[in-house]
C-alpha cells in the first residue's frame, strides 16, 4: 500500500465540521469513490469531527489518499482531550455522555470498511477510518 | 448571521435547505421555524432537502425535533427530496427519522400536507380565531 498524499485539516470550532465535510467530499470524488461510498465517508467524517470538538476539545483530521493494490481514503481524527475510559461502551448505539443521540461512534464504524480507535485516558483519542474504492 | 429563509404559502411554510449547514445554523432554523409556525398559524411545514449531500445524526435530530415541535403546535411536517445515497447512509448510521413524514418530491409532499390537514379539519372542525 502506498500513501499518495497527506494533508491535515484543523478541527477547532464548529464551522470546521463543514470544512471537514467539504474536504472529504472533494478528495473522495477525486479518488473515484461511488456516490454512496462518498456519502458514507463524508457522514462518518462529520460525526467524528463533531466528536473531536465536543469531547476532545479540538484536534486535527489527517487525510491520506491510498494507492497500491487498492485505491482508498484514510482519515485520522486525533485529539488530546480526556480520552474515552471505556471504548467498547462508547461504541454502543445510544450511549452518550453528551447531549447527542449516541450514534456518532458506532454509526461511523458501520459506514466505513476499516475502523480503528486508540484512546488513553488523560492523553487523547485517535480514530482511523478507511473506505476502499 | 446567515439564515435559512422560510417562505409562507397559504397555510403552509416552505423551507429549502440549500447550504451545507453548520450545527448552529441548523439550531437557528429549528428555532425560527417554531416561532414562525406560531406567528403565522401555519398548518403544515414542508422541508426540501434535495440539495443536501449528507444528513448526519445532528441534522437528523434537527429534522425529528422540528417534526415533534410542529406537531405540538398543531402543524404537520413533511421532509421531501432525500437523495437515495443519503437515505442509505442514514439508515446504516442508525437513524430512521422516527416521527418524520417524508415524500419523494415537493409535489407529493404538498399533496400529503393538504390531505392530512383537510382530514384534521373534517375531524375536528376549523380552528377558532
Amino acid at each position: 500500500m502506498v500513501v499518495v498524499s497527506t494533508e491535515s485539516v484543523p478541527i477547532k470550532s464548529e464551522p470546521d465540521v463543514v470544512t471537514v465535510r467539504r474536504c472529504v467530499r472533494e478528495v473522495s470524488a477525486q479518488l473515484g469513490l461511488s456516490l454512496v461510498d462518498q456519502t458514507k465517508i463524508i457522514t462518518a467524517a462529520s460525526e467524528l469531527a463533531r466528536n473531536t470538538i465536543i469531547y476532545g476539545g479540538g484536534g486535527t483530521m489527517q487525510v491520506e489518499r491510498l494507492n497500491g493494490p487498492r485505491t482508498g481514503l484514510r482519515l485520522t481524527f486525533e485529539d488530546h482531550g480526556p480520552g474515552i475510559p471505556d471504548v467498547e461502551l462508547a461504541l454502543r448505539d445510544g450511549f452518550t455522555t453528551g447531549s447527542g443521540l449516541g450514534l456518532g461512534l458506532g454509526g461511523s464504524k458501520r459506514l466505513v470498511n476499516e475502523f480503528d480507535i486508540v484512546s488513553r485516558p488523560g492523553q487523547g483519542t485517535r480514530i482511523t477510518i478507511t473506505r476502499w474504492k | 448571521m446567515e439564515k435559512i429563509p422560510i417562505l409562507k404559502m397559504g397555510e403552509f411554510l416552505l423551507v429549502t435547505i440549500q447550504v451545507d449547514m453548520h450545527d448552529r445554523l441548523a439550531m437557528a432554523l429549528q428555532d425560527d421555524l417554531t416561532a414562525t409556525i406560531s406567528q403565522t398559524d401555519a398548518r403544515g411545514v414542508l422541508i426540501d432537502i434535495s440539495t443536501l449531500e449528507i444528513v448526519d445524526s445532528f441534522i437528523g435530530r434537527m429534522l425529528s425535533n422540528i417534526a415533534a415541535m410542529s406537531r405540538v403546535l398543531d402543524a404537520e411536517t413533511v421532509v421531501v427530496g432525500m437523495q437515495p445515497a443519503v437515505a442509505i447512509t442514514l439508515v446504516e448510521l442508525g437513524l430512521s427519522l422516527p416521527g418524520v413524514r417524508t415524500a419523494l418530491n415537493v409535489d407529493a409532499g404538498m399533496e400529503l400536507l393538504r390531505t392530512s390537514v383537510n382530514a384534521n379539519k373534517e375531524m375536528y372542525g376549523s380552528r377558532f380565531h
